[in-house]
């Protein structure tokens, strides 16, 4: 199987590559074109700045590529954001794939950056398959996409927030399965064999 | 109101109930590119690799791990990364990675070889511009800044080079300005109770942790798993890191989370 991982200026994606290779995956980080739409799969992962972010996928014509994919994508943690219609973190305009708004956390009562495990709920998708509910995953965040008609689990913290986006084959996650042990494996795995 | 009330219209009807909960962190101490132990650095004793005994406490539930690099020399320091980049191929919990950590191009190799986060503590007291410049550059996620504290006549002092050599740096103001200065967590040892098994410093945790913004991992005194408790309730610790007692195999992370989720404290299980 081709797995292609979208090459951006973003940080930790090597964790990703390695969590496929423990699943016997070999990606390609690659951002060319070409290759990212003849791949099997697609992985789109990222902790970064959206705005910067952004003006590199556009800079590469990559955010045409990404909006175009047919095959099944994956957005990890900012790119799940990327994958939202507008962020507010330095006021940027996004893909538009999931209809949500990207907002920053407003809290007196919570830390923000969300850091640690919290759990996931209400299942709509097969990326969960085989999980328990209310599976415990890891969270690096400050800012989070809005609940709506495309998500498919949440988790509550300052507010119920979208932990997983779905559109057609695009999917995404805020979360980092790449770091959430078993459980991030499966879902690594369920994404995998999506067909 | 920053969320429109059109939000709930797509909340579930029933009530949400996840939890972000308090981490068990066990902290491996390095050197030369092997887990050594020892009390308080002294009489260190091979303790096997690093790898396989960061499995075993993710196995065990450890919820994160925290490397601390006590080689001595530049020169050996350099196995650092490439053991880095070996726990990160096969641990699949986040890792910090900390000790002697001085500028942008050490933290660089470290993220680049698969470390989450890193963590910066004498260097940033020397020059504390280096948390403004490593968070600008990696992002305040991944900069954890290491705060050693002693009390001394009356006021908390910030202290450096292993807890061993007292600053004229206040540490709550310290630590306020970290925070200013985009740190992403902070990682707070007592010096007074670090060694002595008789529990956390609950109060000082207390008051920085509930002053602040940003998650505050606490470190130093533990020795039951009662002293967990307490650091999580009394103290408002959000993380709680241990050494020695999980070292020696005094205490495993299963039974201490279990412990903690009868005393109601939320923890992943």
């Amino acid at each position: 199987m081709q797995v292609a991982i979208i090459k951006y200026n973003a940080g930790n994606i090597q964790s990703v590559i390695y969590a496929l290779n423990r699943l016997g995956i070999n990606p390609t980080l690659t951002d060319e074109p070409e290759k990212i739409l003849a791949a099997d799969k697609v992985i789109f992962p990222g902790v970064g700045e959206a705005s910067t972010a952004m003006q590199y996928l556009k800079g590469r014509q990559l955010d045409q590529v990404i909006k175009k994919l047919k095959q099944p994508i994956l957005g990890i943690c900012l790119g799940l954001q990327l994958m939202c219609s507008h962020s507010e973190e330095n006021d940027t305009t996004c893909l538009g794939i999931f209809k949500q708004q990207v907002k920053k956390f407003n809290s007196s009562s919570h830390k923000v950056p969300h850091i640690g495990w919290n759990s996931i709920m209400d299942y709509k998708s097969s990326l969960f398959d085989q999980l328990v509910n209310n599976a415990f995953v890891y969270y690096v965040h400050s800012f989070y996409a809005e609940v709506g008609e495309h998500t498919i689990a949440q988790t509550d913290y300052v507010l119920p927030f979208s932990a997983a986006l779905q559109r057609d084959n695009f999917q995404a996650v805020q979360f980092h399965p790449e770091k959430s042990g078993q459980i991030g494996e499966q879902i690594l795995k369920n994404f995998l064999t999506q067909t | 109101m920053l969320f429109g009330s059109h939000f709930y219209n797509f909340a579930p009807a029933k009530k949400l109930c996840t939890v972000l909960t308090k981490r068990i962190i066990p902290c491996l101490d390095i050197k030369n590119g092997r887990t050594v132990k020892g009390i308080n650095f002294e009489n260190l004793i091979d303790a096997g690799s690093p790898v396989e005994l960061a499995q075993v406490y993710s196995s065990q539930g450890a919820d994160e791990l925290v490397f601390l690099d006590i080689t001595a020399t530049v020169e050996k320091r350099k196995t650092l990364v490439a053991l880095v980049r070996q726990i990160a191929q096969h641990i699949n919990i986040p890792f910090t990675v900390g000790g002697g950590i001085g500028n942008i191009e050490d933290v660089s190799a470290l993220l680049q070889a698969g470390a989450d986060k890193v963590s910066v503590n004498s260097a940033a007291v020397k020059n504390p511009v280096l948390i403004d410049q490593l968070a600008k550059e990696f992002g305040s996620q991944c900069i954890v800044v290491a705060v050693d504290t002693r009390h001394v006549e009356g006021s908390d002092w910030v202290h450096t080079h292993g807890g061993r050599q007292i600053t004229e740096i206040n540490t709550h103001r310290w630590i306020k300005e970290v925070v200013e200065r985009g740190a992403g967590e902070i990682l707070l040892t007592s010096m007074d109770t670090d060694g002595t098994k008789q529990g956390f410093a609950c109060e000082l945790t207390a008051k920085i942790s509930r002053d602040l913004s940003i998650p505050v991992i606490a470190s130093g005194g533990a020795g039951t798993m009662a002293h967990f408790e307490e650091v999580f309730t009394e103290g408002y610790a959000d993380a709680a890191l241990a050494a020695s007692i999980f070292h020696f195999k005094e205490m495993d992370i299963l039974s201490l989370k279990k412990f903690l989720k009868e005393q109601k404290i939320s923890v992943r299980l």
